[in-house]
Protein backbone atom coordinates (compact mmCIF):
# COMPACT_ATOMS: atom_id res chain seq x y z
CA UNK A 1 0.00 0.00 0.00
CA UNK A 2 1.42 3.58 -1.15
CA UNK A 3 1.22 6.58 1.27
CA UNK A 4 -1.51 8.59 0.52
CA UNK A 5 -3.13 11.77 1.61
CA UNK A 6 -6.76 13.28 0.89
CA UNK A 7 -9.16 15.78 2.13
CA UNK A 8 -12.24 16.12 2.84
CA UNK A 9 -14.46 18.53 1.05
CA UNK A 10 -16.24 19.87 4.19
CA UNK A 11 -18.80 22.52 3.24
CA UNK A 12 -18.85 21.81 -0.32
CA UNK A 13 -21.19 19.85 -2.54
CA UNK A 14 -20.36 16.67 -3.62
CA UNK A 15 -21.21 15.79 -7.25
CA UNK A 16 -19.48 12.27 -7.42
CA UNK A 17 -18.75 10.08 -4.25
CA UNK A 18 -15.98 7.29 -5.51
CA UNK A 19 -15.60 4.82 -2.87
CA UNK A 20 -13.38 1.72 -2.61
CA UNK A 21 -13.01 1.51 -7.10
CA UNK A 22 -11.12 -0.88 -8.43
CA UNK A 23 -10.67 -1.47 -11.93
CA UNK A 24 -9.25 -4.35 -13.85
CA UNK A 25 -8.57 -4.39 -18.10
CA UNK A 26 -8.37 -8.54 -18.00
CA UNK A 27 -6.28 -9.31 -15.08
CA UNK A 28 -4.42 -6.54 -14.62
CA UNK A 29 -5.18 -3.80 -12.12
CA UNK A 30 -5.52 -0.67 -13.53
CA UNK A 31 -6.93 1.27 -10.51
CA UNK A 32 -6.34 0.59 -6.48
CA UNK A 33 -9.18 1.45 -3.89
CA UNK A 34 -10.03 4.62 -4.97
CA UNK A 35 -11.78 7.12 -2.44
CA UNK A 36 -12.07 10.43 -3.97
CA UNK A 37 -15.38 13.17 -3.98
CA UNK A 38 -15.47 15.47 -6.91
CA UNK A 39 -16.98 18.78 -5.89
CA UNK A 40 -19.82 20.08 -7.15
CA UNK A 41 -19.42 22.98 -9.69
CA UNK A 42 -15.35 23.33 -9.16
CA UNK A 43 -12.50 21.96 -11.83
CA UNK A 44 -11.21 18.96 -10.13
CA UNK A 45 -7.70 17.83 -12.50
CA UNK A 46 -6.03 14.40 -12.59
CA UNK A 47 -2.41 14.25 -13.24
CA UNK A 48 0.44 12.18 -12.95
CA UNK A 49 2.67 9.69 -15.71
CA UNK A 50 1.46 7.99 -18.03
CA UNK A 51 -0.53 4.73 -17.49
CA UNK A 52 -1.12 6.21 -13.68
CA UNK A 53 -4.66 5.61 -14.20
CA UNK A 54 -5.40 9.03 -14.64
CA UNK A 55 -8.00 8.36 -17.98
CA UNK A 56 -8.81 5.04 -16.47
CA UNK A 57 -10.64 6.46 -13.66
CA UNK A 58 -12.61 9.47 -15.53
CA UNK A 59 -13.86 6.99 -18.31
CA UNK A 60 -15.25 5.17 -15.48
CA UNK A 61 -17.48 8.13 -14.56
CA UNK A 62 -19.10 7.68 -18.18
CA UNK A 63 -18.66 4.24 -17.73
CA UNK A 64 -17.47 4.31 -21.17
CA UNK A 65 -15.03 0.89 -20.56
CA UNK A 66 -18.36 -0.60 -20.89
CA UNK A 67 -17.57 -0.96 -24.64
CA UNK A 68 -14.63 -3.25 -23.71
CA UNK A 69 -15.23 -7.26 -23.45
CA UNK A 70 -12.81 -7.51 -20.36
CA UNK A 71 -12.47 -4.59 -18.81
CA UNK A 72 -14.55 -3.97 -15.29
CA UNK A 73 -15.28 -2.14 -12.51
CA UNK A 74 -15.62 -2.95 -8.64
CA UNK A 75 -16.77 0.02 -5.82
CA UNK A 76 -18.87 2.68 -5.89
CA UNK A 77 -19.18 5.86 -7.95
CA UNK A 78 -22.55 7.84 -6.36
CA UNK A 79 -23.89 10.13 -8.76
CA UNK A 80 -27.51 11.78 -7.25
CA UNK A 81 -27.72 8.97 -4.82
CA UNK A 82 -26.80 6.36 -7.11
CA UNK A 83 -24.31 3.90 -7.77
CA UNK A 84 -22.97 4.60 -11.58
CA UNK A 85 -21.59 1.24 -11.78
CA UNK A 86 -25.01 -0.88 -11.07
CA UNK A 87 -25.40 -3.28 -13.66
CA UNK A 88 -28.96 -2.06 -13.57
CA UNK A 89 -28.04 1.43 -14.42
CA UNK A 90 -28.98 2.68 -17.54
CA UNK A 91 -25.47 3.77 -19.13
CA UNK A 92 -27.01 5.74 -22.16
CA UNK A 93 -28.60 7.72 -19.52
CA UNK A 94 -25.21 8.32 -17.52
CA UNK A 95 -23.70 9.16 -20.83
CA UNK A 96 -26.57 11.75 -21.21
CA UNK A 97 -26.01 13.64 -17.79
CA UNK A 98 -21.97 13.10 -17.55
CA UNK A 99 -20.65 14.23 -20.66
CA UNK A 100 -16.79 13.86 -21.96
CA UNK A 101 -14.55 15.73 -24.33
CA UNK A 102 -11.76 13.59 -25.89
CA UNK A 103 -7.88 14.12 -26.51
CA UNK A 104 -8.43 14.60 -30.02
CA UNK A 105 -11.19 16.65 -31.34
CA UNK A 106 -13.85 14.68 -32.88
CA UNK A 107 -16.71 16.31 -35.17
CA UNK A 108 -19.11 13.84 -36.20
CA UNK A 109 -18.88 13.80 -40.31
CA UNK A 110 -22.17 16.12 -40.46
CA UNK A 111 -22.84 19.88 -40.52
CA UNK A 112 -22.03 22.01 -37.43
CA UNK A 113 -25.13 22.07 -36.66
CA UNK A 114 -26.19 18.86 -37.18
CA UNK A 115 -23.40 18.19 -34.74
CA UNK A 116 -24.71 20.18 -31.87
CA UNK A 117 -28.09 18.59 -32.76
CA UNK A 118 -27.35 15.41 -32.37
CA UNK A 119 -27.17 14.65 -28.94
CA UNK A 120 -30.16 16.91 -28.36
CA UNK A 121 -32.22 14.76 -30.41
CA UNK A 122 -31.45 11.71 -28.47
CA UNK A 123 -33.45 12.55 -25.13
CA UNK A 124 -35.76 15.82 -26.88
CA UNK A 125 -38.46 16.31 -29.25
CA UNK A 126 -37.50 19.95 -29.38
CA UNK A 127 -39.21 22.22 -32.50
CA UNK A 128 -37.26 23.88 -35.60
CA UNK A 129 -37.07 27.27 -33.82
CA UNK A 130 -36.32 25.57 -30.29
CA UNK A 131 -33.71 23.45 -31.69
CA UNK A 132 -32.10 26.78 -33.39
CA UNK A 133 -32.27 28.08 -30.11
CA UNK A 134 -30.01 25.46 -28.30
CA UNK A 135 -27.97 25.04 -31.27
CA UNK A 136 -26.97 28.57 -30.44
CA UNK A 137 -27.06 28.52 -27.05
CA UNK A 138 -24.89 25.61 -27.09
CA UNK A 139 -22.18 26.89 -29.41
CA UNK A 140 -22.24 30.41 -27.16
CA UNK A 141 -21.57 28.66 -24.33
CA UNK A 142 -18.79 27.20 -26.71
CA UNK A 143 -17.21 30.12 -27.35
CA UNK A 144 -17.60 29.33 -31.24
CA UNK A 145 -20.75 30.83 -31.81
CA UNK A 146 -19.37 34.23 -33.58
CA UNK A 147 -16.76 31.90 -35.89
CA UNK A 148 -19.45 29.95 -37.38
CA UNK A 149 -23.13 31.58 -36.69
CA UNK A 150 -22.69 31.96 -40.34
CA UNK A 151 -21.67 28.44 -41.90
CA UNK A 152 -24.03 26.50 -39.62
CA UNK A 153 -24.74 23.93 -42.41
CA UNK A 154 -21.04 23.24 -43.47
CA UNK A 155 -19.16 20.10 -42.29
CA UNK A 156 -17.84 20.16 -38.93
CA UNK A 157 -15.08 18.61 -40.25
CA UNK A 158 -14.57 22.01 -42.14
CA UNK A 159 -12.93 24.05 -38.86
CA UNK A 160 -9.43 24.28 -37.69
CA UNK A 161 -8.49 21.77 -34.66
CA UNK A 162 -9.15 24.30 -31.57
CA UNK A 163 -12.73 25.22 -33.54
CA UNK A 164 -13.52 21.92 -33.89
CA UNK A 165 -12.73 20.75 -30.09
CA UNK A 166 -15.01 23.74 -29.05
CA UNK A 167 -17.66 22.35 -31.37
CA UNK A 168 -16.96 19.01 -28.84
CA UNK A 169 -17.38 20.51 -26.38
CA UNK A 170 -20.50 22.83 -27.50
CA UNK A 171 -21.78 19.18 -28.49
CA UNK A 172 -21.50 18.23 -25.20
CA UNK A 173 -23.09 21.13 -23.20
CA UNK A 174 -25.81 20.97 -25.66
CA UNK A 175 -27.61 17.76 -24.05
CA UNK A 176 -27.72 19.96 -20.50
CA UNK A 177 -25.21 17.45 -18.43
CA UNK A 178 -24.68 17.65 -14.97
CA UNK A 179 -20.73 16.60 -15.47
CA UNK A 180 -18.39 17.55 -17.81
CA UNK A 181 -15.22 14.94 -18.10
CA UNK A 182 -11.98 16.19 -19.96
CA UNK A 183 -9.51 13.87 -21.31
CA UNK A 184 -6.67 16.04 -21.95
CA UNK A 185 -8.51 18.48 -24.18
CA UNK A 186 -5.74 20.56 -25.27
CA UNK A 187 -2.88 18.04 -25.61
CA UNK A 188 -3.50 18.18 -29.64
CA UNK A 189 -3.61 21.97 -29.74
CA UNK A 190 -1.38 24.90 -30.00
CA UNK A 191 -0.77 27.27 -27.65
CA UNK A 192 -3.63 30.07 -28.40
CA UNK A 193 -6.46 27.26 -28.64
CA UNK A 194 -5.24 25.91 -25.31
CA UNK A 195 -5.59 29.13 -23.93
CA UNK A 196 -9.68 29.52 -25.49
CA UNK A 197 -10.23 25.87 -24.08
CA UNK A 198 -8.74 27.00 -20.26
CA UNK A 199 -10.64 30.07 -20.60
CA UNK A 200 -13.56 28.08 -21.45
CA UNK A 201 -13.50 25.93 -18.79
CA UNK A 202 -13.19 28.96 -16.49
CA UNK A 203 -16.43 29.69 -17.57
CA UNK A 204 -18.16 26.32 -17.06
CA UNK A 205 -17.50 25.85 -13.94
CA UNK A 206 -20.33 28.28 -12.84
CA UNK A 207 -22.54 25.96 -14.22
CA UNK A 208 -21.05 22.39 -14.53
CA UNK A 209 -18.71 20.00 -12.24
CA UNK A 210 -15.73 19.10 -14.47
CA UNK A 211 -13.28 16.83 -13.97
CA UNK A 212 -10.02 17.01 -16.62
CA UNK A 213 -7.10 14.66 -17.16
CA UNK A 214 -4.25 16.41 -18.11
CA UNK A 215 -0.50 15.30 -18.17
CA UNK A 216 0.27 19.30 -18.28
CA UNK A 217 1.26 20.13 -14.63
CA UNK A 218 0.56 23.94 -14.92
CA UNK A 219 -2.20 23.82 -16.91
CA UNK A 220 -3.67 21.63 -13.76
CA UNK A 221 -2.31 24.91 -11.42
CA UNK A 222 -3.79 27.17 -13.52
CA UNK A 223 -7.51 25.74 -13.80
CA UNK A 224 -8.57 23.25 -10.81
CA UNK A 225 -9.69 24.12 -7.54
CA UNK A 226 -8.68 20.40 -6.85
CA UNK A 227 -6.02 17.97 -7.58
CA UNK A 228 -5.93 14.24 -7.64
CA UNK A 229 -2.21 13.05 -8.40
CA UNK A 230 -1.56 9.04 -9.27
CA UNK A 231 0.71 7.04 -9.51
CA UNK A 232 0.79 3.16 -10.58
CA UNK A 233 -3.06 2.60 -10.40
CA UNK A 234 -3.20 4.62 -6.88
CA UNK A 235 -4.59 8.11 -5.76
CA UNK A 236 -0.93 9.33 -4.08
CA UNK A 237 -2.77 13.01 -3.22
CA UNK A 238 -6.18 14.60 -3.20
CA UNK A 239 -6.23 18.25 -1.96
CA UNK A 240 -7.13 21.72 -2.95
CA UNK A 241 -4.96 22.88 -6.17
CA UNK A 242 -2.90 26.07 -4.66
CA UNK A 243 -1.83 23.59 -1.75
CA UNK A 244 -0.90 20.66 -3.75
CA UNK A 245 1.37 22.68 -5.46
CA UNK A 246 2.70 24.50 -3.23
CA UNK A 247 3.00 22.55 -0.24
CA UNK A 248 2.60 18.55 -1.25
CA UNK A 249 2.04 16.09 1.93
CA UNK A 250 3.54 13.28 0.45
CA UNK A 251 7.12 12.79 -1.05
CA UNK A 252 6.07 11.01 -4.00
CA UNK A 253 3.35 14.15 -5.11
CA UNK A 254 6.44 16.78 -4.35
CA UNK A 255 8.73 14.53 -6.76
CA UNK A 256 6.28 14.25 -9.84
CA UNK A 257 5.30 18.53 -9.58
CA UNK A 258 9.41 19.40 -9.10
CA UNK A 259 9.99 17.32 -12.48
CA UNK A 260 12.19 14.93 -10.63
CA UNK A 261 10.63 11.58 -12.31
CA UNK A 262 7.24 11.34 -15.04
CA UNK B 1 34.34 1.20 -47.16
CA UNK B 2 31.22 3.59 -47.13
CA UNK B 3 31.60 4.80 -50.63
CA UNK B 4 31.34 1.39 -51.96
CA UNK B 5 28.12 0.37 -49.77
CA UNK B 6 26.16 3.10 -50.87
CA UNK B 7 27.20 2.78 -54.76
CA UNK B 8 25.77 -0.70 -54.13
CA UNK B 9 22.56 0.69 -52.56
CA UNK B 10 22.45 3.00 -55.51
CA UNK B 11 22.89 -0.19 -57.99
CA UNK B 12 20.39 -2.13 -55.87
CA UNK B 13 17.77 0.44 -56.14
CA UNK B 14 18.18 0.76 -59.74
CA UNK B 15 17.82 -2.48 -60.51
CA UNK B 16 15.17 -3.01 -58.17
CA UNK B 17 13.03 0.40 -59.90
CA UNK B 18 14.28 -1.26 -63.73
CA UNK B 19 12.28 -4.88 -63.07
CA UNK B 20 9.33 -2.88 -60.96
CA UNK B 21 9.04 -0.72 -64.42
CA UNK B 22 9.62 -4.27 -66.45
CA UNK B 23 6.40 -6.07 -64.47
CA UNK B 24 4.38 -2.79 -64.72
CA UNK B 25 4.67 -2.57 -68.74
CA UNK B 26 4.00 -6.56 -68.66
CA UNK B 27 0.69 -5.81 -67.10
CA UNK B 28 -0.13 -3.00 -68.83
CA UNK B 29 0.68 -3.77 -72.13
CA UNK B 30 -1.75 -7.28 -71.91
CA UNK B 31 -4.55 -4.53 -70.29
CA UNK B 32 -3.86 -2.25 -73.43
CA UNK B 33 -3.77 -5.31 -75.69
CA UNK B 34 -7.63 -6.45 -74.97
CA UNK B 35 -8.90 -2.57 -74.71
CA UNK B 36 -7.66 -2.03 -78.28
CA UNK B 37 -8.24 -5.90 -79.62
CA UNK B 38 -11.81 -5.14 -78.09
CA UNK B 39 -11.89 -1.23 -79.35
CA UNK B 40 -10.85 -2.19 -83.12
CA UNK B 41 -13.27 -5.05 -83.43
CA UNK B 42 -16.48 -3.58 -81.52
CA UNK B 43 -16.47 -0.33 -82.26
CA UNK B 44 -17.81 -0.59 -85.42
CA UNK B 45 -20.61 -3.14 -83.75
CA UNK B 46 -22.07 -0.19 -81.89
CA UNK B 47 -24.19 1.26 -84.51
CA UNK B 48 -27.97 2.41 -83.54
CA UNK B 49 -29.29 -1.74 -84.60
CA UNK B 50 -26.90 -2.67 -81.98
CA UNK B 51 -28.94 -0.70 -78.74
CA UNK B 52 -32.45 -1.23 -80.31
CA UNK B 53 -32.72 -3.98 -82.05
CA UNK B 54 -33.20 -7.60 -80.23
CA UNK B 55 -30.54 -10.55 -81.10
CA UNK B 56 -30.99 -11.66 -84.66
CA UNK B 57 -32.09 -15.16 -85.73
CA UNK B 58 -29.56 -17.86 -87.01
CA UNK B 59 -28.92 -16.57 -90.84
CA UNK B 60 -30.75 -13.20 -90.73
CA UNK B 61 -29.13 -10.08 -91.01
CA UNK B 62 -28.60 -6.99 -88.89
CA UNK B 63 -29.52 -7.32 -84.98
CA UNK B 64 -28.64 -6.12 -82.18
CA UNK B 65 -28.27 -6.66 -78.44
CA UNK B 66 -30.96 -4.61 -76.92
CA UNK B 67 -32.34 -7.29 -75.18
CA UNK B 68 -29.25 -8.04 -73.95
CA UNK B 69 -28.54 -5.27 -72.32
CA UNK B 70 -32.02 -4.50 -71.18
CA UNK B 71 -31.93 -7.86 -69.30
CA UNK B 72 -28.28 -7.24 -67.91
CA UNK B 73 -29.47 -4.10 -66.63
CA UNK B 74 -32.55 -5.27 -65.00
CA UNK B 75 -31.19 -7.84 -63.37
CA UNK B 76 -27.81 -5.86 -62.28
CA UNK B 77 -30.54 -3.02 -60.91
CA UNK B 78 -31.85 -6.14 -58.67
CA UNK B 79 -28.89 -6.95 -57.40
CA UNK B 80 -27.77 -3.82 -56.85
CA UNK B 81 -30.98 -3.39 -54.76
CA UNK B 82 -30.86 -6.73 -52.62
CA UNK B 83 -27.42 -7.22 -52.14
CA UNK B 84 -26.59 -3.18 -50.60
CA UNK B 85 -28.61 -3.19 -47.66
CA UNK B 86 -27.88 -7.26 -46.73
CA UNK B 87 -24.35 -6.30 -47.70
CA UNK B 88 -24.28 -3.49 -45.35
CA UNK B 89 -26.37 -3.99 -42.48
CA UNK B 90 -23.90 -7.50 -42.34
CA UNK B 91 -21.19 -5.28 -42.94
CA UNK B 92 -22.28 -2.92 -39.61
CA UNK B 93 -22.72 -6.41 -37.75
CA UNK B 94 -19.49 -7.46 -38.12
CA UNK B 95 -18.07 -4.40 -37.77
CA UNK B 96 -19.65 -2.77 -34.44
CA UNK B 97 -21.97 -5.96 -33.28
CA UNK B 98 -20.59 -9.12 -33.43
CA UNK B 99 -16.75 -7.98 -33.39
CA UNK B 100 -15.78 -11.57 -31.62
CA UNK B 101 -18.79 -13.52 -31.44
CA UNK B 102 -19.35 -17.06 -32.20
CA UNK B 103 -22.01 -15.94 -35.06
CA UNK B 104 -19.55 -13.11 -36.45
CA UNK B 105 -16.75 -15.51 -37.38
CA UNK B 106 -18.85 -17.93 -38.86
CA UNK B 107 -20.21 -15.24 -40.80
CA UNK B 108 -17.03 -14.25 -41.31
CA UNK B 109 -15.80 -17.39 -42.75
CA UNK B 110 -18.72 -17.60 -44.39
CA UNK B 111 -18.34 -14.76 -46.49
CA UNK B 112 -14.80 -15.22 -46.96
CA UNK B 113 -15.25 -18.51 -48.44
CA UNK B 114 -17.83 -17.09 -50.79
CA UNK B 115 -15.67 -14.56 -52.11
CA UNK B 116 -13.20 -16.95 -53.30
CA UNK B 117 -15.52 -19.79 -54.41
CA UNK B 118 -15.64 -20.42 -58.54
CA UNK B 119 -18.70 -18.37 -59.47
CA UNK B 120 -20.05 -21.26 -61.28
CA UNK B 121 -20.46 -23.08 -58.26
CA UNK B 122 -22.97 -20.16 -57.17
CA UNK B 123 -24.84 -20.95 -60.39
CA UNK B 124 -25.11 -24.17 -59.97
CA UNK B 125 -25.57 -23.63 -56.19
CA UNK B 126 -28.72 -21.35 -57.50
CA UNK B 127 -29.72 -23.91 -60.43
CA UNK B 128 -29.98 -26.06 -57.76
CA UNK B 129 -31.72 -24.13 -55.32
CA UNK B 130 -34.47 -22.32 -57.61
CA UNK B 131 -34.19 -23.35 -61.20
CA UNK B 132 -34.69 -26.79 -61.04
CA UNK B 133 -37.34 -26.90 -57.97
CA UNK B 134 -39.06 -23.92 -59.01
CA UNK B 135 -39.69 -24.55 -62.44
CA UNK B 136 -37.04 -23.35 -65.11
CA UNK B 137 -34.95 -20.52 -65.55
CA UNK B 138 -35.59 -16.86 -64.63
CA UNK B 139 -34.09 -13.57 -64.19
CA UNK B 140 -35.05 -13.72 -60.52
CA UNK B 141 -32.27 -16.97 -60.65
CA UNK B 142 -30.12 -14.45 -62.04
CA UNK B 143 -30.16 -11.71 -59.81
CA UNK B 144 -29.79 -14.13 -56.76
CA UNK B 145 -26.93 -15.96 -58.55
CA UNK B 146 -25.22 -12.18 -58.82
CA UNK B 147 -26.73 -11.22 -55.50
CA UNK B 148 -24.73 -14.36 -53.91
CA UNK B 149 -21.52 -13.18 -55.68
CA UNK B 150 -22.02 -9.23 -54.69
CA UNK B 151 -22.88 -9.59 -51.18
CA UNK B 152 -19.59 -10.71 -49.51
CA UNK B 153 -17.57 -7.93 -51.62
CA UNK B 154 -19.97 -5.50 -50.21
CA UNK B 155 -20.08 -7.32 -46.71
CA UNK B 156 -16.29 -7.11 -46.69
CA UNK B 157 -15.51 -3.44 -47.74
CA UNK B 158 -17.97 -2.41 -44.99
CA UNK B 159 -16.70 -4.11 -42.08
CA UNK B 160 -12.60 -3.11 -43.81
CA UNK B 161 -14.13 0.38 -44.10
CA UNK B 162 -15.77 0.92 -40.75
CA UNK B 163 -12.76 -0.58 -38.88
CA UNK B 164 -10.81 2.32 -39.98
CA UNK B 165 -12.75 4.83 -38.11
CA UNK B 166 -11.29 6.18 -35.48
CA UNK B 167 -12.23 4.72 -31.67
CA UNK B 168 -12.50 8.55 -30.77
CA UNK B 169 -15.14 9.35 -32.98
CA UNK B 170 -17.09 6.00 -31.81
CA UNK B 171 -16.48 6.89 -27.96
CA UNK B 172 -17.47 10.32 -28.63
CA UNK B 173 -20.66 9.19 -29.92
CA UNK B 174 -21.17 6.96 -27.09
CA UNK B 175 -20.20 9.38 -24.47
CA UNK B 176 -23.33 11.55 -25.96
CA UNK B 177 -25.67 8.91 -24.81
CA UNK B 178 -26.38 7.33 -28.15
CA UNK B 179 -27.34 3.61 -28.63
CA UNK B 180 -25.04 1.81 -30.82
CA UNK B 181 -27.14 1.18 -33.63
CA UNK B 182 -27.37 5.29 -33.64
CA UNK B 183 -23.61 5.51 -33.57
CA UNK B 184 -23.40 2.60 -36.72
CA UNK B 185 -25.63 4.50 -38.80
CA UNK B 186 -25.51 7.97 -37.78
CA UNK B 187 -21.71 8.29 -37.13
CA UNK B 188 -19.33 5.28 -38.64
CA UNK B 189 -21.20 4.64 -41.46
CA UNK B 190 -21.53 7.97 -42.32
CA UNK B 191 -17.88 8.70 -41.67
CA UNK B 192 -16.72 6.15 -44.17
CA UNK B 193 -20.02 6.44 -46.43
CA UNK B 194 -17.82 7.09 -49.78
CA UNK B 195 -15.71 3.55 -49.12
CA UNK B 196 -18.86 2.07 -48.59
CA UNK B 197 -20.41 3.52 -51.63
CA UNK B 198 -16.98 2.16 -53.83
CA UNK B 199 -17.60 -1.29 -52.32
CA UNK B 200 -20.87 -1.81 -53.36
CA UNK B 201 -20.15 -0.26 -57.44
CA UNK B 202 -17.24 -2.66 -57.17
CA UNK B 203 -19.45 -5.62 -56.59
CA UNK B 204 -21.61 -4.71 -59.16
CA UNK B 205 -18.88 -3.81 -61.64
CA UNK B 206 -16.91 -7.27 -60.35
CA UNK B 207 -20.83 -9.31 -61.11
CA UNK B 208 -21.14 -6.95 -64.47
CA UNK B 209 -19.14 -9.50 -66.87
CA UNK B 210 -19.96 -12.96 -64.78
CA UNK B 211 -20.59 -15.60 -67.23
CA UNK B 212 -21.33 -18.89 -65.49
CA UNK B 213 -23.61 -17.89 -62.64
CA UNK B 214 -25.99 -16.26 -65.23
CA UNK B 215 -26.16 -19.62 -67.70
CA UNK B 216 -27.43 -21.78 -65.12
CA UNK B 217 -30.07 -19.65 -63.93
CA UNK B 218 -31.28 -16.75 -65.61
CA UNK B 219 -30.21 -18.70 -69.52
CA UNK B 220 -31.18 -16.18 -72.26
CA UNK B 221 -33.67 -15.23 -74.24
CA UNK B 222 -33.87 -14.28 -77.97
CA UNK B 223 -36.72 -11.65 -77.31
CA UNK B 224 -36.85 -8.10 -75.42
CA UNK B 225 -38.60 -9.64 -71.84
CA UNK B 226 -39.24 -7.38 -68.77
CA UNK B 227 -40.54 -10.13 -67.19
CA UNK B 228 -38.19 -11.38 -63.94
CA UNK B 229 -40.13 -14.94 -63.80
CA UNK B 230 -38.68 -15.65 -67.28
CA UNK B 231 -35.24 -16.95 -68.94
CA UNK B 232 -33.82 -13.67 -69.75
CA UNK B 233 -31.32 -12.17 -72.06
CA UNK B 234 -28.07 -10.62 -70.76
CA UNK B 235 -25.15 -9.70 -72.01
CA UNK B 236 -22.62 -11.82 -70.85
CA UNK B 237 -24.17 -15.65 -71.65
CA UNK B 238 -25.41 -13.63 -75.45
CA UNK B 239 -21.50 -12.56 -75.64
CA UNK B 240 -20.52 -16.27 -75.28
CA UNK B 241 -23.57 -17.66 -77.15
CA UNK B 242 -22.86 -14.84 -80.20
CA UNK B 243 -19.09 -15.29 -80.23
CA UNK B 244 -18.87 -19.14 -80.51
CA UNK B 245 -21.45 -18.92 -83.76
CA UNK B 246 -20.66 -19.53 -86.84
CA UNK B 247 -22.21 -16.23 -88.41
CA UNK B 248 -20.19 -13.34 -88.73
CA UNK B 249 -22.67 -10.18 -87.66
CA UNK B 250 -23.10 -12.73 -84.98
CA UNK B 251 -19.31 -12.72 -84.27
CA UNK B 252 -19.22 -8.73 -84.72
CA UNK B 253 -22.18 -8.19 -81.82
CA UNK B 254 -20.66 -10.23 -79.50
CA UNK B 255 -17.37 -7.81 -80.43
CA UNK B 256 -19.67 -5.29 -79.89
CA UNK B 257 -21.11 -6.87 -76.59
CA UNK B 258 -17.74 -7.16 -75.01
CA UNK B 259 -16.65 -3.91 -75.57
CA UNK B 260 -19.41 -2.71 -73.94
CA UNK B 261 -19.17 -4.59 -70.79
CA UNK B 262 -15.47 -3.34 -70.59
CA UNK B 263 -16.53 0.01 -71.18
CA UNK B 264 -19.25 -0.49 -68.33
CA UNK B 265 -17.15 -1.73 -66.28
CA UNK B 266 -14.25 1.31 -66.93
CA UNK B 267 -17.41 3.64 -66.16
CA UNK B 268 -17.80 1.84 -62.60
CA UNK B 269 -14.03 1.86 -61.99
CA UNK B 270 -14.07 5.53 -62.79
CA UNK B 271 -16.98 6.61 -61.38
CA UNK B 272 -15.17 5.23 -58.16
CA UNK B 273 -11.92 6.69 -58.30
CA UNK B 274 -13.23 10.07 -58.80
CA UNK B 275 -15.87 9.74 -55.71
CA UNK B 276 -12.85 8.95 -53.67
CA UNK B 277 -10.94 11.64 -54.89
CA UNK B 278 -13.88 14.22 -54.44
CA UNK B 279 -14.18 12.81 -50.47
CA UNK B 280 -10.47 12.74 -49.87
CA UNK B 281 -10.16 16.39 -50.98
CA UNK B 282 -13.00 17.75 -48.43
CA UNK B 283 -11.17 16.06 -45.31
Amino acid sequence: MMESATVELGSLAIALKVRNLNFFYGSFQGLKDINLDIAHRHVTAFIGPSGCGKSTLLRTFNRMYDLYPGQRAEGEILFQGKNLLDKKQDVNLVRAKIGMVFQKPTPFPMTIYDNIAFGVRLYENLSKSEMDARVEWALKKGALWNEVKDKLLQSGLSLSGGQQQRLCIARTIAVKPEIVLFDEPTSALDPISTAKIEELINELKHEYTIAIVTHNMQQAARISDFTAFMYLGDLVEFGRTDELFVKPKIVKTEEYITGRFG
Amino acid sequence: MAISLYTRRVLTNRVGIFLSMCAMAFGLSALLWILWTLLSNGFSALNWAFFTQETPAPGSEGGGFSNAIVGSLLMLGVTTFVSTPIGILAGIFLAEYGDRSRFAQITRFITDMTLSAPSIVIGLFVYALAVATLGGFSGWAGSLALSLIAIPVVVRTTENMLKLVPTALREAAFALGAPRWKVSLAVTLRAVKSGVVTGVLLAIARVTGETAPLLFTALNNQFMSMDMSQPMANLPVAIYQFAMSPYENWQQLAWGGALLVALMVLAINVGTRILFRQTNLKK
